[in-house]
């Protein structure tokens, strides 16, 4: 039930942005989301509603974290 | 990056499960995942099947559409017999069994019931048959609530009138309390809720510091899990108690302000009945009294009815994490997906219908 997609904004229309999920356009409702989006940000949509803007640093932090987690016995 | 792939690397995968075993160095350790959608993910990535044996995953109450008790059920179809109302849901509502029928029965029997992705798509019903009264079944934790507190505001805006709520939200926190401060429960850390905290931050899960229990925010791909449980036992060996962000790529530790706010503008914490686990103070939301004009409970005058509870069914148990479906006598004979007895086999995200699809 809380399901939650990371997609990619095409365009933004004022408080809504127009996303490709799957073979669909669809439009995402951006009013919950006060951070500045742009074409090209991903978002994370939950019943047709960007519910956060998904840190592109912090997934590449996450992913450095977990090789060294597994490479020299570091769990954060 | 698109936030999926990376996280599903199966060497990657591998080599933290065999972090996991020496971190465990054989001591058997018992984790909670509070979420639904956790509990599908880890069925769906075979995680029970690679993880080593001292470690065991139990699936809590998170499923917002299984702990919505009968009486809820019960208005909502009383509703659909209604001349000129449409009930729009989400459809794992669907099937979800009341105290005589369901909003599929009622479906089949002729009624109007509208299947909807977003409560927006609700508000476009109620526009497009403005003869006609439109109730959504509004339910959901943290994640969704916000989404109907906005389609509330967009109804006031557009001036549609004929729209109206059934509130049946839930809070995680609460029950996590009620369940953690119910001495029955032997855990020894929880996997929390990644999406419900993208909108409610960490604040609201420190509590769980304090009753000793290691925590971490996790998001749903499989490396993300394992590493969520890499991180609580690396908290357990060093007998630390914190709430630790995993899914730091949408989680803040102060969640979503913005949607916070709108939440609060609308709704207002309530006690609220769960199926299987009773009255948890504190664990709804309901409308504001100056949105009273949208509250179906109000406007149709809906009487509150007790719950029943099927004999047998161990659903309470199972939620709180003391149980495992095959040890209740219903599951897979009378309570199967498409008739549904309790909680857990209601919805696709419930712990019998995981384990009946996968176990």
């Amino acid at each position: 039930m809380c399901l939650g997609i990371p997609v990619r904004i095409e365009e933004i229309q004022r408080e809504k942005g127009l996303v490709t999920l799957g073979n669909v356009r669809m439009e995402v409702n951006l009013t919950l989301l006060a951070d500045d989006l742009a074409a090209g940000d991903y978002v994370l949509v939950h019943a047709g509603f960007a519910i956060a803007k998904v840190d592109e640093r912090e997934a590449r932090e996450t992913i450095s974290l977990i090789k060294g987690m597994i490479a020299d016995e570091v769990c954060r | 990056m698109k936030y999926v792939d990376e996280f599903n690397d199966r060497n990657l995968c591998l080599s933290l499960v065999k972090k996991i075993d020496s971190l465990l160095g054989g001591s058997e350790v018992s984790i909670m995942e509070v979420c639904g959608t956790h509990t599908m993910a880890i069925f769906r990535g075979g995680l029970r099947s690679l993880l080593p044996p001292p470690i065991r995953l139990l699936s809590g109450p998170g499923c917002p559409v299984c702990v919505t008790p009968t009486s809820y059920l019960d208005k909502a179809v009383a509703l659909s017999e209604k001349e000129k109302v449409i009930i729009a849901t989400f459809g794992d509502m669907m099937r979800v069994p009341g105290s005589n029928s369901s909003l599929e029965k009622q479906k089949a029997a002729g009624k109007e019931i509208r299947v909807v992705y977003s409560p927006l798509e609700a508000l476009n019903i109620a526009e497009n048959n403005p003869d006609k009264k439109v109730v959504f079944l509004a339910v959901g934790f943290e994640t969704t609530s916000p989404t109907i507190a906005v389609t509330a505001i967009e109804a006031r805006k557009r001036g549609i009138l004929n729209f109206y709520l059934l509130s049946g939200h839930k809070r995680v926190p609460p029950a996590l309390e009620s369940l953690v401060r119910d001495g029955d429960l032997k855990v020894d850390g929880f996997i929390l809720p990644g999406h419900v905290s993208t909108i409610i931050g960490v604040k609201p899960y420190l509590f769980l510091a304090e009753y000793g229990l290691p925590s971490v925010i996790c998001g749903f791909e499989p490396l993300d899990i394992l590493q969520g449980i890499c991180m609580i036992l690396r908290q357990i060996k060093e007998e630390r108690a914190e709430v630790e962000v995993q899914y730091s790529r949408v989680v803040k530790n102060e969640g979503n302000a913005e949607a916070m706010a709108l939440l609060h503008d609308i709704f207002i914490e309530t006690d609220s009945e769960w199926r299987g686990l009773g009255p948890i103070a504190g664990s709804g939301y309901n409308l504001r009294k100056e949105y009273g004009d949208l509250d179906a409970n109000q406007v149709f005058s809906l009487m509150d009815t007790a719950s029943v509870e099927t004999d047998g069914c161990i659903c309470g148990q199972i939620l709180k994490g003391l149980k495992i479906p095959n040890q209740c006598p219903h599951f897979g004979k009378s309570c199967i997906p498409s008739s549904p007895v309790g909680a857990c086999m209601v919805s696709s995200e419930g712990t019998c219908a995981a384990y009946y699809k996968y176990g």
